[in-house]
């Protein structure tokens, strides 16, 4: 039987891939991919303890997860764009202005 | 029959997450980070959140992952991303140790059974019905709040990545010696 313990040490897993995705990346592109993976972890957990209670919330605050991911992507790809134009890599060291 | 779609579908999805986080090739990161949504809308669907699961599908599948790949035509992505990272191990324990702790953080109210729904859902309506019901009546100052905040990164999307629009911005090399010209005036 599949209980909401599984559900949470799925979100679980899922979140700390996302964690190590965000530590050892250093492209800005797969920076944003890592994030997407933690946002996806969580709406997992909020619709498993929505259904455990038959409670709706859980279900409304992914369903604001996803559009404030939406949102995140678009202004973040604008930006992304921006970077490429004026450096020519998305590599975070390349970035890095003061020196020392 | 639940607990097999459970497990294949878990299985799949921190297989294909995990080819995301570790592959080199950004076209190979992205085609799984797709079909791994594709798999948690199955998740959703199994946990009775049918407008959830096909909001995944429509929002993330649909939109987001066209949106990085019609972003991809501005990158160079052809090549391997070459990065240079520190110890591995010291990555992989903190991120375990953090994820960990959050989950210990936010199961304990679980656990200790001091949860009580706040919106039960409404007797003998379908999921999406019982959707609409909340949304548009409990929560829907943050739905409007959200849409005027979708319309915001719609219009800095377009600002930012238009071609001749963002020739104001600052962050464009050529405008930088001007600008100190017109202070030093």
């Amino acid at each position: 039987m599949i209980g909401l313990g599984h559900y949470l040490i799925l979100s679980g897993i899922l979140f700390s891939i996302g964690l190590v995705g965000v530590l050892r990346r250093k492209n800005l592109l797969m920076l944003f991919f890592a994030t997407e993976i933690m946002l996806n972890a969580v709406n997992i957990a909020f619709a498993a303890i929505s259904n455990h209670y038959h409670d709706m919330a859980g279900q409304m605050f992914a369903f604001f997860v996803i559009a404030v991911a939406a949102s995140e992507v678009a202004v973040g790809l604008g930006l992304l764009v921006i970077l490429y134009k004026k450096y020519g890599t998305l590599d975070l060291d390349a970035y890095t202005v003061m020196r020392g | 029959m639940v607990m097999i779609a459970f497990y294949f579908f878990a299985v799949l999805i921190t297989l294909l997450f995990l080819v995301t986080v570790m592959s080199k090739n950004v076209l190979y990161a992205m085609t799984s980070l797709a079909a791994g949504m594709v798999l948690i809308s199955g998740l959703f669907f199994i946990l009775g959140a049918d407008f959830l699961g096909a909001v995944q599908l429509i929002v993330y599948v649909g939109a987001v992952m066209a949106l990085y790949s019609f972003a991809m035509m501005f990158f160079d992505m052809s090549k391997d991303v070459k990065e240079k990272n520190g110890s591995a191990a010291t990555v992989f324990v903190l991120g375990g140790a953090i994820a960990l702790m959050l989950v210990v953080v936010f199961s304990a109210p679980v656990i200790g059974q001091g949860v009580s729904s706040l919106y039960p859902e409404a007797a003998g309506a379908t999921n999406p019905q019982a959707v609409g019901l909340v949304l548009f009546t409990k929560y829907l100052v943050p739905f409007e709040v959200a849409a005027v905040m979708l319309l915001v990164a719609m219009i800095s999307g377009i600002i930012l990545a238009g071609k001749k629009m963002d020739a104001s911005l600052s962050t464009t090399e050529e405008e930088i010696p001007e600008m100190t010209q017109g202070g030093e005036k």
